[in-house]
């Protein structure tokens, strides 16, 4: 699946977006979370416990509890600023 | 209806004629354009310059937030007419950012919704703003005035 980041957050991740493949178990978005801050220290820091961000599955603001069941696109992002 | 996300500029004149154009049933358009304000206020008292601001966007996502906002308005509101354009990318103090324009038969629909619609795009809608001001590239943070101005309209 692809993972996407948004604003600051994509310059601690180090790239804008990534394939990944998450091991069997990574059922919801907060698994992906915990899983993908291991693949670096950028990745731990964005991702952080208490950091603020949030989540989009396949374009659609997801809480951290929704399924990535068929998920293609899964999106990280600081609050929105925009208007 | 009509939701557009553009690098480029906008003549509001000639947009607002065409949001009318035709229908003669609007008695009352209500419009709000955002302009980049050359100060920004953090936590009340400490000032920042700012020399231009860059508005990142999540292309895709943000085209179908702005239509849910959009139909939102549109299921809350008796309205003949919406438009929301909103640009992305570097902008200077001055520049517009953002066009809301509302039509109705009568101006407290098109008053209403036009806030509503301008309230909700700042917190539902995934854009991020970058300042770049004499210390550096800053990220807005989040605004809870925002929130707050956004959450009077939740349904109860």
């Amino acid at each position: 699946m692809k993972i996407r980041y948004f604003a600051w957050m994509k310059r601690t991740v180090g790239v804008p977006e990534e394939e990944v493949a998450p091991p069997d178990g990574t059922d919801t978005v907060g698994d992906l979370v915990v899983w993908l801050r291991g693949r670096s220290p950028g990745h731990a820091e964005a991702l952080a416990e208490g950091a603020a961000f949030g989540a989009a599955v396949d374009q659609r603001t997801a809480t951290f509890d929704v399924k990535l069941a068929g998920a293609r696109e899964v999106a990280f992002f600081p609050p929105f600023t925009g208007g | 209806m009509s939701v557009r996300v553009q690098e480029a500029d906008f003549d509001v004149g000639a947009e607002l004629a065409r949001v009318t154009d035709g229908n003669k049933r609007i008695g009352g358009l209500a419009v709000f354009v955002g302009l980049v304000r050359e100060m920004h206020v953090r936590e009340g008292y400490h000032r920042d310059r700012i020399d231009a601001l860059t508005l990142e966007h999540y292309p895709g996502m943000t085209e179908t937030a702005l239509q849910e906002i959009e139909a939102e308005a549109n299921r809350r509101w008796p309205l003949e007419a919406t438009l929301i354009v909103h640009r992305y990318g570097r902008m200077e103090p001055g520049e517009r950012i953002v066009l809301v324009a509302v039509g109705s038969p009568h101006r407290e629909a098109a008053f209403e919704a036009c806030e509503f619609l301008v309230d909700w795009l700042k917190t539902k809608a995934p854009f991020w703003k970058l300042e770049d001001t004499p210390k550096g590239e800053q990220w807005v943070g989040a605004h809870e005035g925002d929130d707050a101005a956004a959450a009077r309209w939740e349904k109860k």
